[in-house]
């Protein structure tokens, strides 16, 4: 059976490094006709890209590995104010034809700073038993916004204006691309079942001589990565940043695109986070409503169809995630 | 005989008022078969949580190796060579029967989350390797044919057997075994006899074996220890044993119970 991350053997380019060589090509190829797009879809594209990114990163903290976690729109902040400071202090200095460059390097600061603070933030919370991470991460993320709410180097209250469009389809098609893979190789290795050995007994893991901390705190800090980087592609898209925008709510719908997706299967989590990021667009007019529906959905589907929306009986054939 | 593999000392652990485990003391040399037995809540399955670092003593040390384990982890004991069933099976539910036993090889496995991500050469040979292995020990068990079953579909005395390949997986200097023929029947039990001695001598193994069956217990154990209410009443052979007044008297007031166990 050929599998999309699978672990046979073959040339020099394995399987999965495959797949992940033809998104970014197909990023490139994107980018390049990307200037005919219709500008509203572009955007709605781009919003749908750094979702995936976003709603697969902490899929891997909050599905695969079983923890939970409030904090991405909180992770994404710090990636965001971040990269966004950084070019903004750049870009006077840097040739255009090196502007790439520096997006990239201010993408790779955003993704590091907020896997620094992951760090400092998941050490002391997943060695503790127990739900203390969700509420850690909720207290993190509103201390986030109150400490970005009143640092006037980065526009505090009123926003962080003036950055820089770098952000490009082709640039999030690729980041979602290495995302994907990041997270469904790492998933899909013998050193990746430890993840989801620790997601379904503890105990017994320990006792196979896999360390539960070490697993969640990689998990925790890989995914915050991620929801640095995709709050650096942000900040170069809207081209402004505002505190408010990173508040417990968006969390939320994060959390809600892993769930909606199936906890721990990437396909149905991308396709959560591509119909979650179309549906407000859709329907503009219910914008009010949308947290009560939003609540309705996880209850309706924590009753009716636990193991997620998209899901059909792929886990049965031994590959528990792809 | 030479050094103990594993040495306990006197080992005691209080739950609030109640001595769980006291002054236990047992030795348990390389490749011997030693049973531990004693009425329900005798605090078996607690001796094993000692020995495997879920618990810490409160009084007493245990040594492992000629090494004082005090302080260590389930996963650096693992390491080390400790490896154990539970009473109530712990499989990992939502992973195959293989990928079950996949994940508890990467102890001793050298490619890391690095090799994960970049994919060489290396890291297919290895988890081919991985592979060849866990086939192995599975059809060792004749569960080869299910690897891609849902572990927790299986039934279950297949589910226990699993649970006996994926702690081998770890390659133990000493295996624990937590009521292995419990919920089995008397053709299974005597088949489940006929494997411990097998692993025992196949794997050059120390076990260690907490049964209520008497049957499988005096079969098989080279050494048996009697505990009650957390100490230890008598130590011997089987023939030893089975004429101890003391454990006759302790076992008499349960005898039903232990039968249908
Ligand atoms: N974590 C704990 N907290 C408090 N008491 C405990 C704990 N673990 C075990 N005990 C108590 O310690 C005693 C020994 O329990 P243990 O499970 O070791 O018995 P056992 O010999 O394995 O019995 P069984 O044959 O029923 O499995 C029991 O009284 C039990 O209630
Ligand atoms: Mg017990």
């Amino acid at each position: 059976m050929p599998s999309l991350f699978n672990s046979q053997p073959s040339t020099a380019l394995g399987g999965a490094k495959r797949w992940l060589v033809a998104g970014i090509l197909l990023a490139v190829v994107v980018s390049l006709f990307s200037a005919q797009f219709n500008r509203y879809y572009l955007g709605i594209a781009i919003d749908c890209g750094i979702s995936i990114i976003l709603a697969v990163s902490l899929n891997l903290i909050n599905g695969h590995t079983g923890q939970f976690s409030l904090g991405h729109a909180g992770f994404m902040a710090v990636g965001g104010y971040s990269a966004a400071k950084l070019s903004l202090v750049c870009s006077p200095m840097v040739p255009d034809s090196l502007k790439p460059l520096l997006f990239l390097a201010a993408l790779v600061l955003g993704g590091c700073v907020a896997a620094l603070i992951g760090l400092g933030v998941g050490i002391p919370s997943l060695r503790l038993k127990g739900d203390y991470l969700a509420i850690v991460t909720l207290g993190f993320g509103e201390i986030i916004r109150v400490v970005v709410q009143n640092m006037d180097s980065v526009g505090a209250a009123s926003g962080l204006k003036g950055i820089p469009k770098y952000t490009t389809l082709g640039w999030t098609f690729a980041l979602a691309a290495i995302t994907i893979y990041v997270v469904a190789t790492l998933v899909n290795s013998t050193y990746g079942r430890g993840f989801i050995a620790v997601n379904d007994d503890e105990v017994a893991a320990s006792s196979m001589g896999i360390n539960p901390v070490r697993y969640k705190v990689t998990a925790f800090v890989i995914g915050a990565f991620f929801a640095g980087v995709a709050g650096g592609l942000y900040a170069h898209h809207k081209q402004f940043l505002s505190p408010t925008g990173f508040d417990f709510l968006k969390s939320i719908d994060i959390v809600v695109m892993v769930i909606l997706g199936g906890m721990g299967r990437t396909v149905g989590v991308i396709i959560a986070a591509i119909v979650l990021t179309l549906l407000p667009e859709v329907l503009r007019q219910f914008a009010d409503y949308r947290m009560i529906i939003y609540s309705l959905i996880i209850i309706g589907l924590m009753m009716a169809r636990p193991q997620g929306l998209f899901t059909t009986g792929w886990k049965k054939k031994g590959v528990a995630a792809v | 005989m030479s050094q103990p593999l594993l040495q306990l000392d006197q080992a005691t652990i209080r739950f609030g008022g109640l001595t769980a485990v006291g002054d236990l003391s047992l030795d348990v040399h390389a490749n011997e078969l030693v049973g531990l037995i004693g009425p329900n809540g005798a605090g078996k399955t607690t001796a094993f949580n000692l020995i495997t670092g879920v618990y810490q003593t409160t009084a007493g040390t245990i040594h492992f190796g000629g090494r004082n384990i005090r302080g260590m982890k389930p996963h650096d004991l693992t390491k080390l060579g400790i490896a154990r069933t539970f009473q109530n099976i712990r499989l990992f539910s939502s992973l195959s029967v293989f990928d079950n036993v996949r994940a508890a090889t990467q102890l001793h496995r050298a490619h890391g989350i690095r090799n994960a991500l970049w994919r060489g050469i290396g890291f297919h040979r290895a988890e081919k390797e991985v592979e060849t292995q866990v086939l192995e020990l599975l059809d060792i068990f004749d569960l080869g044919r299910l690897r891609d079953e849902e572990a927790k579909s299986l039934p279950y005395g297949d589910q226990r057997r699993l649970e006996i390949v994926r702690a081998l997986a770890t390659k133990p200097k000493l295996l624990l075994l937590d009521e292995p023929a419990a919920g089995m029947n008397p053709t299974e039990k005597e088949a489940l006899m006929k494997l411990i001695k097998f692993i025992q001598t196949k794997f050059q193994i120390a076990i260690m074996l907490v049964e209520h069956d008497m049957k499988v217990v005096m079969g098989i154990c080279e050494k048996i220890a009697v505990l009650e209410y957390g100490r230890k009443i008598a130590e011997g052979t089987p023939v030893e044993i089975q004429k101890d007044p003391k454990v006759i008297a302790a076992y008499l007031g349960t005898e039903g119970e232990d039968d249908d166990a």
